[in-house]
């Protein structure tokens, strides 16, 4: 029988305690970014969770070479990054998307500045491309403590978020504080820019704040039911991703993002009500109708 | 410039338009304008205006039907240059770094070689069209520091400087206060009267009697389309609209106290209210700014 | 001839330029910087800078599939940019989702794929250059290549100027008036493409993004014409790259991000120059 050896190799990863260790860690983070994407989709800030994930590489190399915990040092260059768009909002007539575009990239420039300055300090590799199989033990506790933190807040605050971003004058007049609502989701959405930065690394994070939310988009039109398939497709294409870039030697961050991405397109032609082929069968009964 | 241009008209016959999703936003919509004309196109917000204005622009391709700009196919028509756009004011990004004279001899770019350098004809053109608005002395000014009107006139001054026969205007009168209102459309009967053809989308069915000589009424489709005095009523206006327009009558009694049997009709979206004054059958457009400026 | 300058200043720009991979590497960069400039003069005010952050990112799938095939990696770079910024039209126009959640799905993905087959892949490329660019091991025939590309891309955006302003302006205006607007936004695209196709020896796929930004924003908040938009930017990113390089050498810091935050220090220099006219005019 060829079947022992075959199920040997796929359970082989299993057999390391830093595989597994990668593989609920990452299925972790997936969840908990795709529970913020949700929001992201819909307020249409999508470059700004690409910006967040770049702003925090300057923290993160200086956490790393002055030696604290990388998770302050990306905080508070997330908030620096923060603070220098909104401030350069207010001093300029320039599109909010040049604005972000620009802070980001300045910073992402000095972080880069940084270790080319210190090379041996940090790998600049793994806070870009990420390296949650050589994850340390502290950087794990540091990802728990955010995943869990972000997790307990999102439970307690979903409706609202949603709330204060769908309509924010009802919200106020509810007893809500929407500005106060919104520092909090950026807030956490920097905390887990920050988690993910360790699973996917600063260019693909994008992609784990936006791709599940979109893709759960495309099949309900609850948002409670929203929040629930993002994160499953999130944890679940986290989860597989990182188990199987055991096989290819590493590049766990390309291959999660590839998965959600496949789930993605799946949705997009196939989702029962807003895929391709529906919208393609209704096209065809309504011209019917019309002749 | 002065070569011989074609008459200018739109005809719309029979046109299904619809979006990606198979939804129809326009159904079976046929109307024709003619030269010396201002058409008024009134509907509600989401009654398709836009997707018809976009269709006669050529930006969407009806799935049945046809339309055609001065006997020409859309395509072609807009390659002659003959119809001109002035945007709603939420269109136009108002800080780009474009002075009023640049706007308005981007007009002249179908007139002009591949790389758009202004001859002297159509330097003049843009000197003549800032003039007839009364825009010649804020050509330097960056778009973005006109106020509404002010914007809009430099808008109708690239339409002149375009030389078109045809001008489409969505929603003019948005954001712009009754005097350059009533300079607007000072200009648009004046270009009327050069013979061209000015389609106006609107929901502000006040100024409507005021100036337009023809009127489509429109909701996914043409409701009614013909002559102002006849069309604008009561009874198809109440059809376009459904019970979206607030509909004030006093009649008799509430006027006065005799037999008279003439009633004032009052219908409105909040903006500008439309006021009908007279008999069931006589009733008469009555403009209630004009009536207050002597 | 009068020299005012102190001495060593005229050294310290100087000096460097004894070596030839300096001399490469400024010649390249302010190529690099002047398309670049042009550009983001586009991107700023027609609202693409996550464009511009997408198709450089998509192009890594292309590169190291061309790398397998043998064929120019200019050339799978260009069409995976290309094919990112039609992929994502495609997506927006055929689904509820909104574009720059579209855009970030589809570049992301892109990126992702590249990552993966580069593991895949035996290469004699560094995944470090491709991404930040390796400006002082740039050899001549890399220079001519970018020149080959940037070059021409120069010389279109500058010939078709006012055409892909109207188009960003008003499109609609630029249909009516029998302009090809679909030629115009994929010709912006390609000349999109072509110019980060041009940096990437250079500056790699994840900077070049800033230098598609800074300058033209610099450009949009020194003047109100557009004309001197594309000269300030191009002024400001040649100079940004002059200085940038030279600078990276007595740092002894990585080339491309040292031009970049040269750019955003002049973009803050703008910034004040903007408001103390503004304060002096009041």
């Amino acid at each position: 029988m060829l079947l022992g050896p075959a199920i040997d190799l796929l359970l082989e990863p299993f057999a390391y305690q830093y595989m597994a260790r990668a593989i609920w860690v990452s299925a972790l983070v997936g969840a908990v970014c795709a529970f913020l994407s949700c929001y992201l989709i819909l307020k249409g800030w999508a470059l700004m969770g690409d910006a967040l994930a770049h702003s925090v590489v300057p923290g993160v190399a200086l956490a790393y070479l002055l030696g604290f915990p990388y998770a302050i040092g990306a905080f508070t260059s997330g908030i620096i990054a923060a603070l220098g768009i909104a401030f350069v909002r207010r001093l300029t007539m320039l599109r909010e998307d040049a604005v972000i575009g620009l802070v980001f990239t300045t910073l992402f420039a000095i972080g880069l500045l940084i270790v080319s300055i210190n090379p041996t300090s940090v790998n600049v590799q793994s806070i870009v491309l990420g390296n949650i199989l050589a994850i340390s033990d502290d950087d794990v506790t540091q990802v728990i403590v955010i995943a869990a933190i972000s997790l307990a807040i999102l439970g307690l605050k979903w409706k609202d978020l949603l709330l204060a971003f769908f309509d924010e004058s009802h919200a106020r007049s509810v007893g809500l504080n929407p500005w106060l609502l919104r520092v909090l989701f950026f807030v956490l959405l920097s905390a887990c820019t920050v988690a993910a930065l360790q699973t996917v690394g600063a260019v693909l994070v994008i992609a784990m704040v936006v791709t599940p939310g979109a893709t759960a988009h495309l099949l309900t039109d609850r948002f409670g039911m929203m929040i629930g398939l993002a994160m499953l497709i999130g944890a679940a294409t986290s989860a597989l991703g990182a188990y199987l870039s055991f096989f290819l030697d590493g590049a766990t961050g390309g291959l999660i993002v590839v998965l959600q991405t496949l789930v993605f397109l799946a949705a997009f032609v196939f989702a029962p009500k807003y895929g391709r082929l529906a919208a393609r069968r209704s096209a065809r009964r309504s011209a019917e109708v019309i002749r | 410039m002065m070569r011989d241009r074609p008459t200018p008209s739109i005809e719309v016959n029979d046109i299904t338009v619809s979006y990606s999703n198979g939804v129809a936003a326009v159904r079976n919509a046929t109307f024709e304008l003619g030269p010396s004309t201002i058409c008024a196109l009134v509907g509600i917000n989401g009654s398709g205006k836009s997707t018809l204005f976009k269709t006669i622009m050529g930006f969407l391709t009806p799935s049945a039907g046809s339309v055609r700009i001065a006997g020409l196919p859309v395509k072609a028509a807009l390659r002659q240059g003959l119809v001109a756009y002035v945007p709603q004011s939420e269109e136009v990004d108002w800080n780009f770094p474009v002075l009023v004279e640049d706007v308005v001899m981007m007009g002249r770019y179908g007139h002009m070689n591949v790389l758009r350098i202004p001859a002297k004809a159509d330097r003049a053109a843009v000197d003549q069209a800032l003039d007839r608005v009364g825009m010649s002395e804020y050509r330097t000014r960056q778009i973005g520091e006109l106020s509404g009107g002010q914007k809009k006139r430099v808008f109708l001054a690239r339409a002149l400087a375009q030389g078109s026969e045809i001008v489409l205007l969505d929603e003019p009168f948005t954001g712009v206060d009754v005097k350059t209102e009533s300079a607007i459309i000072d200009l648009l009967r004046a270009m009327r009267d050069e013979g061209r053809l000015m389609f106006v989308s609107t929901h502000n069915l006040g100024s409507v009697p005021d100036f337009c000589d023809q009127v489509v009424l429109f909701n996914r489709t043409v409701l009614a389309y013909g002559p102002t005095a006849t069309t604008f009523t009561e009874a198809n206006l109440a059809q376009a609209f459904g019970g979206l327009l607030r509909h004030v009558r006093l009649s008799g009694p509430d006027l006065h106290d005799d037999a008279d049997q003439r009633r004032v009709t009052v219908l409105t979206d909040d903006e500008r209210p439309l006021v009908l004054y007279g008999e069931r059958d006589q009733e008469k457009h009555v403009n209630p700014d004009r009536s207050e400026t002597p | 001839m009068t020299w005012s300058a102190p001495a060593w200043l005229w050294s310290w720009f100087i000096d460097p330029l004894a070596h030839g991979f300096m001399q490469r590497g400024l010649v390249v960069a302010v190529l690099v910087g002047a398309v670049c400039a042009l550009l983001s003069c586009y991107l700023v005010l027609k609202g693409w800078a996550l464009m511009g952050d997408a198709v450089s990112h998509a192009v890594l799938p292309g590169i190291v599939i061309a790398h397998v095939i043998q064929i120019p990696l200019a050339i799978g770079a260009f069409a995976a940019g290309l094919g990112c910024a039609i992929a994502t039209g495609y997506i927006k126009s055929n689904s509820r989702i909104k574009e720059d959640a579209v855009m970030g799905i589809v570049f992301s993905g892109l990126f992702a794929l590249g990552l993966v087959l580069f593991v895949k892949v035996e290469t004699d490329q560094h995944l470090n250059h491709i991404l930040f660019g390796n400006m002082l091991g740039v050899q001549w025939p890399d220079v001519l290549e970018a020149a080959l590309i940037a070059v021409p891309a120069i010389v279109i955006v500058i010939a078709k100027r006012r055409d892909l302003l109207l188009y960003c302006f008003d499109p609609t205006h630029a249909r009516a008036i029998g302009l090809p607007v679909g030629t115009l936004h994929f010709g912006l695209l390609t000349l999109l493409a072509l110019t980060i196709v041009a940096s990437l020896k250079a500056v790699g796929i994840i900077l070049v993004i800033a230098m598609l930004i800074a300058p033209g924003a610099i450009g949009y908040l020194l003047t109100k014409r557009f004309d001197a938009m594309l000269a300030i930017a191009a002024a400001a990113a040649i100079g940004s790259s002059v200085v940038g390089t030279i600078l990276s050498f007595h740092i002894d810091g990585a080339t491309g991000p040292t031009i970049v935050v040269v750019q955003s220090a002049l973009f803050v220099l703008a910034v004040m120059i903007k408001r103390g006219g503004r304060s002096a005019n009041a």
